[in-house]
């Protein structure tokens, strides 16, 4: 169950500053601990950058979940961009296309508890990343 | 334009970064602190991360490069005071920051500088930068 939903645009760099100061706010108002609080920031922060750099910009949907007794943030970056041909190799650590370390996508997976990747070449990529209390 | 302030202690140089990092941010800034080693011919660089309640991998490509920087300029980086929960968040994330010399504060900052640099307190110091 979602019981509080927000929509935030990536479009600068200013705009990534703004959606790990929105992740804060959320996490904490769900009572994550500071270490989960923090690896949620990161990973945000790795795909936000992601979306702006390679999609061009996008948006960020968060997403307050509800599922027996638990509850969880999830959010959704979504990119106009080029997509991803080859979506297994993009989430190979050190792998990358741009000026980056290549952590981005392999590394965000590893901080969070689900994670979910949808490309199509020409129309845009959508990350989705949960994580429950 | 918002910028990071570089400061003089003796032979080295302490910078403490106490804002939110955006990207453009971190440009500025490699290229104020690569100039002002050069220019002072500082022995050494502490950055003092306590206030950072995050590093992203973006950032701590900054940091490393930061460090490769002073190396060739010779002058030693020592990044101090970063919180626990983003030491546990980036060796997740991936980036163990190999080559990055740290320390858990300003003052143990200071003391693995003098070390590496064979500089004692007091008389011996190399005393101050050139202008």
């Amino acid at each position: 169950m979602t019981s509080k939903t927000d929509t935030l645009e990536v479009h600068s760099s200013t705009d990534i500053v703004l959606i790990r100061q929105a992740v804060r706010k959320w996490t904490a108002e769900l009572g994550f601990s500071l270490v989960d609080q923090t690896k949620m920031i990161t990973a945000a922060s790795e795909l936000a950058r992601n979306a702006l750099e390679y999609g061009g910009g996008g948006e960020v949907r968060f997403e307050q979940l509800e599922k027996s007794g638990r509850r969880g943030l999830r959010l959704t970056f979504e990119d106009h961009g080029p997509g991803i041909p080859d979506i297994e190799q993009a989430l190979t650590d050190g792998f990358t296309t741009g000026q980056g370390m290549g952590l981005g996508l392999s590394g965000s997976r590893r901080l969070v508890n689900e994670f979910e990747i949808a490309s199509t070449v020409g129309e845009g990529t959508r990350v989705t990343i949960t994580r429950w209390k | 334009m918002e910028r990071i302030p570089i400061l003089r202690m003796g032979p080295f140089l302490l910078v403490t970064i106490q804002v939110d990092l955006h990207d453009r941010l971190v440009v500025t800034f490699q290229d104020d602190l690569t100039e002002q080693i050069s220019r002072t011919g500082a022995r050494g660089v502490l950055i003092d991360i306590s206030a950072l309640d995050m590093v992203d991998s973006f950032m701590g490509r900054m940091i490393a490069n930061i460090a490769g920087m002073s190396r060739i300029l010779d002058a030693e980086t020592v990044v101090v005071g970063m919180r626990p929960a983003v030491a546990i968040t980036l060796v997740e994330l991936g980036l163990a920051l190999p080559g990055v010399r740290t320390a858990l504060d300003v003052e143990k900052g200071m003391e693995l500088l003098r070390a590496s640099r064979g500089l004692r307190l007091g008389k011996e110091e190399d005393g101050d930068l050139e202008d």
